[in-house]
């Protein structure tokens, strides 16, 4: 009976014996899915506000139309008061319009480098799992040389070294966005290589896509329309957690003063900033943290209540 | 468990380590800058001496020469001149790595003993309160990346309460067991902020991987021939569940290490990871590539314990 149980406990485990099979109304694997994501209650409250949280950072700017660099030294390092109300910064800045601009960096980021390690890790595998013989050893095994590299001293050493040369090309706060999305996403991919490739791997042996080969269909139709469908759910799942991850990643280089340059305010950069202000404005480490924490633990929580809903194995 | 096994580990591990160093080597040779770049605007160094310069450095040679250079003053021990601390690269390493290894070892250590037992007692009891609780507080734990509770340790425990330093000071004036509190004291923060994060998330493994042993037919075996529900779970069951836990501890190492870089930056403690930021900071390339040759060095040897361990563990793997 092992792997019966269902990976996740946050799911409501009294709700499989309540929903019998409705013949009702035919149901689509998205609604099928959906069905399980909603007894997953801290996965859909994460999910409420994660969307509140992308509704802020979004339209911010236009119900809050504090410039982010608005220097008053009159109210400097502030508490939360109506004028400002998340405080001010050692230069008496408005620390919401900063956090809220800081928000959509974090956010973009993290959305950019999933996106980048899901298809890098998506042709990897899917190239891994198809060629199989020596073409699936060689990446397997650069699979697991990058997933051996330390990560964080290897970011930090990529945009040491590259921060330059691409702020040239680009400009500073778009040459800073495609370098780090792209460090982040090439060193995130062995992940969804690994699942994709073993995935394949099963799928291509199943008697649906034997079918499909006998009805003449050719490998790419293959792989896009019978194999990489099926091979989804995990893609999904692992994508997800990536998103928290790279916002993690982005904001520890910010935090580490490696990351945009220091007159862009992301939500790493700011803690960066407070750290030093520790014991006079606690506000000011405060707000920039709990909205990283907010950001990865609702992430987070939907990845879970994504893995019940996608895990194929479970009947509910 | 055979020496055969740990020596076709042993050789396994070398082309890891070599496919690092070439990852290493190709990020630097693709980078932009030259070492000579101030040379080059520097009137007063007339172009032939520049010359003479980059042959005698071997800048001029093809890729895979300068690389099998690199590669072999490397393992000669010669790594370079950090021209900010003013010594040599390896001492200065080697200076700091201790301290580095002790934190990142005793947040192991604290991490195992939190997630362990949490972990056992959460799968034995499935959906209980306990149970939820506990797997609340891990995604919150591995949720709140560590520069964040870093600074809210400091926070609390430094400046609320005042009963720990914040900054760790390497040179204590103090004998006897005076000296070891003090020590003790200054790393017990970076030590929990550390300990607690890996903890975090090696609980859901430990329960899950707990879970699925639990079930299987030679528990019910143990149990119907009356062994204690105790001794059932401590011997027959941990033991098993701990195989996959111990490569997914060797499979988190690399983000520890992150982990090392950022608490000792906020905690001031002088490891590598510090080094590394501040030889960034400053510039200072042969400090960077070394400290980061160690870091993949370090965690190449993490996964060659985890892998003894393992067929330790299961001595089926050493033979197959």
């Amino acid at each position: 009976m092992a792997g019966s149980t269902p990976v996740s406990l946050s799911a409501d485990a009294a709700a499989p014996a309540a929903a019998q099979p409705r013949k009702s109304r035919p149901t689509t694997p998205a609604g099928e899915a959906w069905r399980r994501f909603r007894h997953h209650r801290l996965a859909v409250a994460s999910a409420v506000i994660l969307l509140a949280l992308f509704a802020i950072v979004a339209l911010g700017p236009f119900l809050w139309p504090v410039p982010i660099n608005e220097i008053d030294f009159s109210a400097k390092l502030q508490g939360p008061s109506w004028a400002h109300p998340l405080g001010t910064d050692d230069l008496g800045q408005d620390l919401l319009a900063r956090l809220i601009y800081g928000g959509r960096i974090s956010l973009a980021v993290g959305l950019a480098a999933m996106i980048v390690a899901v298809v890098v890790g998506i042709l990897v595998g899917a190239i891994s799992g198809m060629a199989s013989g020596r073409v699936d050893a060689v990446l397997m095994w650069v699979t697991d040389l990058f997933l051996s590299l330390p990560l964080l001293p290897l970011l930090l050493l990529l945009t040491y070294l590259f921060r330059d040369s691409v702020k040239s090309v680009l400009g500073p706060e778009g040459g800073a966005f495609v370098l780090i999305v792209v460090v982040i996403g090439g060193l995130r991919w062995m992940q969804v290589a690994r699942l994709v490739r073993a995935q394949f791997l099963s799928l291509r042996e199943k008697e649906f896509v034997e079918a499909a080969r006998a009805l003449g269909a050719s490998k790419p139709r293959l792989v896009l329309h019978h194999i990489l469908p099926n091979a989804l759910g995990p893609v999904i799942v692992a994508g997800t957690i990536d998103v928290a991850a790279a916002i993690i990643a982005e904001s520890t280089l910010s935090f580490l003063g490696l990351g945009f340059p220091s007159d862009i305010p992301t939500w790493g950069s700011v803690l960066r900033d407070a750290k030093d202000y520790l014991d006079i404005a606690p506000h000011w480490v405060l707000f920039p943290g709990a909205a990283i924490f907010l950001a990865v633990i609702t992430i987070n929580f939907i990845g879970d209540g994504l893995r019940d809903a996608l895990d194929p194995r479970r009947v509910l | 468990m055979s020496r055969q096994y740990i020596i076709r580990r042993l050789l396994i591990a070398i082309p890891s380590l070599l496919g690092i160093s070439l990852v290493l080597f190709t990020i630097l040779a693709l980078a932009p800058g030259d070492p000579f770049e101030e040379l080059a605007t520097n009137p007063a160094v007339p172009p032939e001496v520049r010359a003479a310069l980059r042959a005698k450095f071997g800048l001029d040679d093809p890729v895979w020469a300068r690389y099998l250079h690199w590669i072999t003053a490397m393992l000669q021990g010669d790594w370079g001149f950090s021209f900010v601390s003013r010594m040599d690269v390896d001492t200065l390493i080697l200076q700091r790595l201790p301290v580095t290894l002790i934190v990142i070892g005793s947040s192991q250590i604290i991490a195992i003993l939190v997630a362990l037992p949490v972990g056992v007692l959460a799968a034995t009891r499935p959906y209980s309160l306990f149970d939820q609780v506990a797997n609340t507080f891990a995604f919150i734990g591995f949720s709140l990346p560590t520069f964040f509770t870093g600074l809210l340790f400091i926070l609390v425990f430094s400046i609320q309460l005042d009963w720990l330093p914040f900054v760790y000071r390497a040179d204590i004036d103090a004998t006897g067991w005076q000296f070891y509190w003090e020590h003790i004291k200054q790393a017990i923060m970076p030590v929990m902020v550390l300990g607690l994060f890996q903890g975090a998330s090696l609980v859901r493994y430990v329960r899950s991987s707990v879970l699925d042993v639990i079930k299987l037919d030679y528990v019910t075996t143990a149990r119907s021939k009356g062994i204690g529900e105790r001794k059932v779970i401590t011997k027959h069951v941990v033991r098993n569940a701990l195989i996959p836990v111990v490569t997914l501890v060797a499979l988190q190492m690399p983000i520890v290490f992150g982990g090392a870089i950022v608490t000792e930056q906020i905690f001031r403690v002088p490891g590598i990871g510090s080094l590394l930021i501040s030889a960034m900071l400053a510039n200072d390339t042969p400090v960077v590539m070394a400290v980061t040759f160690v870091f993949a060095c370090l965690v190449v040897l993490f996964n060659l314990i985890a892998d003894i361990l393992y067929g330790w563990l299961d001595p089926r793997i050493a033979f197959r």
